[in-house]
């Protein structure tokens, strides 16, 4: 299960829509081990590709190395669609590499990159491994704080 | 001195989850090549083909600089240089 603040979804929902109708990406990168992602780092899309997302090689090398530094690690690696279902395409799931992370996937499909809309946005989580994909609940939480002591 | 590979999450099982190990070369395929002598597997998560090219979803850097830009495999190495590889993050 991928639990996450509310203000983290409702910013990546913020950067898929403004992106549309190209694909956004970005990490939430969290303190390594704790499965919080904590510090959202919205990306460029390098491809700039309604159907294609990737990160800038020198973009990638910075922000490992600055994560590396802070002893963070990807938390969540976020994408969007932008004409099709929030689920992983053939390609996502060929290109996986990192088997720790929650991968997000949003829709703005059928409108919803309009500023007019206020209806749901498909958010959904997943981890890929070796080529395969499970999807997970995905819990939003107004902060962190109130899942302290659970387990 | 001898030449550092930071390596990633994912290649981490063909390093005993080692996250840098140490190789000689004077090209970065010859360290490549070296270092897959310690850690069988290693090579073909970071290069495919023949002839022999980097993949391309990997990112492959010396010293910081993405090497797609300063000759690929053939980029001169040396005692001292930290090889970088990094999955790209990428998808559709």
């Amino acid at each position: 299960m991928l639990v996450i603040e509310k203000a983290t979804v409702d910013a990546i929902v913020a950067h898929a829509r403004k992106d549309h109708p190209d694909e956004a990406c970005g990490v939430v990168a969290g303190p390594a081990g704790s499965d919080r992602a904590v510090r959202l780092i919205p990306m460029l899309n390098a491809a700039m590709s309604p159907t294609f997302y990737e990160f800038d090689s020198g973009d990638l090398l910075r922000l490992y190395q600055e994560m590396d530094s802070r002893d963070e690690e990807p938390v969540v690696i976020y994408h969007s669609h932008t004409a099709t279902e929030a689920y992983p395409s053939r390609t996502d799931i060929t290109l996986a590499q990192e088997p720790g992370a929650h991968y997000v996937l949003v829709s703005t499909r059928d409108g919803a990159d309009s500023p007019a809309y206020d209806g749901p946005v498909e958010f959904r989580s997943y981890r890929i491994i070796d080529g395969e994909v499970t999807e997970e609940d995905v819990r939003v939480v107004g902060s962190y704080e109130e899942t302290q002591g659970e387990h | 001195m001898a030449i550092e590979l930071r390596v990633p999450t994912i290649l981490r099982t063909y390093t005993g989850g080692e996250k840098a190990v140490s190789g000689d070369g004077t090209t970065l395929a010859e360290f490549i090549d070296n270092v897959n002598g310690n850690h069988p597997g290693l090579k073909e998560r970071i290069v495919e083909g023949e002839p022999e090219e980097l993949r391309r979803f990997v990112n492959v850097y010396v010293n910081d600089e993405d090497v797609r830009f300063t000759g690929g495999l053939k980029t001169e190495v040396n005692d001292g240089d930290v090889v970088v590889v990094l999955p790209a993050v990428a998808g559709g």
